[in-house]
């Protein structure tokens, strides 16, 4: 059984550390539709549209029928472990590196035998259940773990490594003015987070939260400002070696579109924050997580953006915040690939209309800050890229997905009358 | 030797000394807040745009932003609504004359000490001037709070019903200006009138009254303890911005030892 991870002790000055090396990355086109499916912590194969038989590995023609239309689907993610063993040594300097590692085949219920990581207390002949999962280099791949929970299975190397496990982790959340920020400590403590910094931009002014987050212990609030380069850089100085986790959740936003606003005052401030801040606050702390990303227990692992799902698809009547989400949304796409070869995740958190001040006109449903806490937990548990919080953006993405041109025509009505 | 010949002595000397009331611009320096929905008061910022880098190999420099109204800065009439008729009302129209004049100061400190909302009343500039003489014409009546030696939450002293700092009354202001025909206002506070000076009738009277009879407000002011109450000379010269309604600057005064 896996023995419980103990916090690490504190770093000792007189080491090197670890530069980052990652498992091999190379995939066959078809193959990264198993990406795409860990992206969103999905277990999926091709099924041929012909003749229904589950593929694996992927590939461009059924191996049943030789027909070409594969689609990905999610399958029963249940199968029997049937052969294991313990590869003792690589040639790949990443397994290397974490030799032993333990590698077998399953039968999976719904017909092909896999070759895949097996988590260390799966039982030999054990039922199993299957995780797709995305590895340090951004792809997906399958992990085995037993289908009966084992005592501190999150603690395994290999499963821990396909994560981005909050447990033991310093994290850092940029504004404590927003609504979710209480919430959302809480939320990452209670997941075993050992601190949580929380920037506070503007603290010549009160704000809601201010004792709600003194109250919390292993909280510790630190001058911020996302839209100030200065302040940016001051807390990376600080803080920067030792944040494992990036939470961006500072957001500027008020309603209305181009035709409704008259300046550009307020879009130039939601891009300042929302756009701008992002990049301010990777080109401060993003160099250093990403030469940390193999440093012990408590590496640096993700770097979370919160964002409206409008970023896929503008609602007019909060057009303006929509484009500064839709730049926002496009940067973390270039933060993906600039992090890739360090292995640094990036994970976005799409919401729908949040429960606060500027959606009060709009009715329900609205994403409430314990919402996006567990989404934003179970996201970094299950090492996930693409997080949909709540119904409303579950909706847009599938909309967005059948069919963006339909999805824009529907957002974009001109109301009754006509 | 001719006055300004004297003068340049005695700066250089140390018989004239000169003061600087201004606050250094700064990204964490309180701004005025208003209502969310309102358009709001740019924060100053500095972006370097090289560093003797692969930027700009042998120099550095900054881009800045900021609003009109950021940190120690001047008002001028087209500023409020019942200044934007006024003829000469932009910062570029103004004569230069005016950003050099004679100052008075009128010392709140011990007031507003005791109470946040210390109110400029026409008793209180009556009592000043019982014992300093009459307020010249066309002179800066500086209002005296040591509020400059406020820094962080204090600064502002916001609370749920709003700001509180101290400001003169409407009968105050119109008394300096009816009155007295001063030139200018200013304070140490971030506006020229009280923190709830929303409350007042007519609402924000400093700015109401002073813009709409041509005359000038200062804001953010320091070092006005180190003024002596009549006899200092201000110099306060707004950036000449095309249609401006104010401008942050650097505010000096000259004082004889």
């Amino acid at each position: 059984m896996t023995d419980e991870l103990p916090l690490p002790p504190r770093k000792d000055p007189q080491k090197r550390t670890t530069s980052p090396t990652r498992p091999p990355e190379a995939r066959s086109r078809a193959s990264l539709g198993l990406s795409a499916a860990a992206a969103e912590g999905r277990f999926a194969l091709q099924v041929c549209a012909d003749c229904n038989a589950v593929q694996y590995p992927p590939r461009d023609a059924c191996s049943s029928c030789i027909g070409t239309d594969l689609l990905w689907q999610d399958i029963a993610a249940t199968g029997q472990l049937l052969a294991d063993t313990v590869i003792q040594t690589s040639t790949k300097l990443y397994f290397r590196e974490r030799a032993p590692w333990r590698m077998g085949s399953v039968k999976l219920d719904a017909g092909p035998v896999v070759l895949c990581h097996i988590h260390n207390d799966c039982e030999k002949n054990s039922a199993v259940t299957m995780l797709n999962r995305l590895d340090a280099s951004g792809q997906g791949v399958l992990l085995a773990i037993p289908t009966i929970r084992t005592t501190h299975m999150e603690d395994d190397p290999q499963l821990r490594a396909l994560s981005a496990d909050p447990r033991h982790r310093r994290i850092l959340i940029t504004d404590a003015w927003n609504p979710n920020t209480p919430t959302v400590a809480n939320a990452l403590i209670e997941a075993g987070a050992s601190t949580v910094f929380i920037g506070e931009s503007e603290s010549w002014r009160p704000h809601p939260n201010r004792d709600a987050l003194a109250a919390i212990d292993k909280v510790e609030v630190l001058p911020l400002d996302v839209t100030d380069t200065a302040s940016v850089k001051k807390l990376a100085g600080e803080i920067g070696g030792k944040t494992d986790i990036l939470i961006n959740n500072a957001r500027f936003m008020r309603p209305g579109g181009v035709l409704d606003r008259g300046d550009t005052g307020f879009a130039k401030e939601e891009m300042e924050v929302n756009y701008l801040g992002m990049m301010r606050l990777a080109q401060a702390f993003g160099p250093g997580m990403c030469a940390r990303t193999t440093d012990g227990v408590n590496s640096a692992v993700a770097w979370v953006n919160i964002l409206s799902v409008n970023a896929l698809s503008n609602t007019p009547d909060y057009g303006c915040f929509s484009a500064s989400n839709a730049a926002a949304y496009s940067l973390s796409q270039s933060l993906r690939g600039e992090f890739r070869g360090a292995g640094l995740r990036v994970m976005n958190i799409f919401v729908g209309p949040t429960d606060d001040a500027w959606y009060q006109p709009l009715p329900p449903p609205k994403v409430l800050p314990p919402a996006i806490a567990r989404s934003l937990v179970d996201g970094l548990q299950r090492g996930l890229e693409d997080v949909w919080c709540g119904d409303i953006a579950k909706d847009v993405r599938d909309r967005w997905r059948r069919d963006p041109k339909v999805l824009e025509r529907e957002m974009t009505n001109g109301g009754d009358g006509a | 030797m001719n006055s300004l010949e004297s003068l340049t002595s005695d700066i250089a000397t140390g018989a004239v000394r000169i003061v600087d009331l201004t606050h250094t611009l700064d990204p964490d320096f309180p701004v005025i807040i208003l209502p969310p929905e309102f358009g709001q008061c740019a924060r100053f910022r500095m972006e370097e745009v090289s560093a003797y880098d692969h930027r700009g190999p042998a120099w550095k420099w900054h881009n800045i932003s900021m609003s009109e109204h950021t940190g120690t800065h001047f008002d001028a009439p087209s500023h409020w609504i019942s200044g934007r008729d006024v003829p000469n009302g932009s910062v570029d129209e103004i004569p230069v004359e005016a950003f050099v004049g004679a100052l008075v100061v009128i010392d709140c400190s011990a007031g507003a000490a005791a109470d946040d909302d210390y109110e400029l009343t026409p008793d209180v500039i009556r009592a000043w001037e019982a014992e300093h003489g009459k307020i010249p014409e066309d002179s800066w009546v500086l209002m005296r709070t040591d509020w400059s030696k406020r820094s962080g939450e204090p600064y502002l002293n916001m609370r749920e019903d709003g700001p509180h700092s101290p400001g003169p009354t409407p009968d105050g202001i119109r008394f300096l200006i009816d009155e007295r025909n001063i030139r200018g206002f200013g304070t140490e506070t971030v506006g020229t009138d009280a923190g709830q000076g929303a409350h007042y009738v007519p609402p924000y009277p400093a700015h109401y009254f002073l813009h709409g009879a041509g005359k000038y407000g200062l804001q953010c002011l320091a070092n006005l303890d180190q003024l002596p109450p009549t006899g200092a000379i201000l110099m306060a010269a707004p950036l000449k911005i095309k249609n401006g309604t104010g401008s942050p600057l650097r505010v000096l005064a000259m004082v004889n030892r």
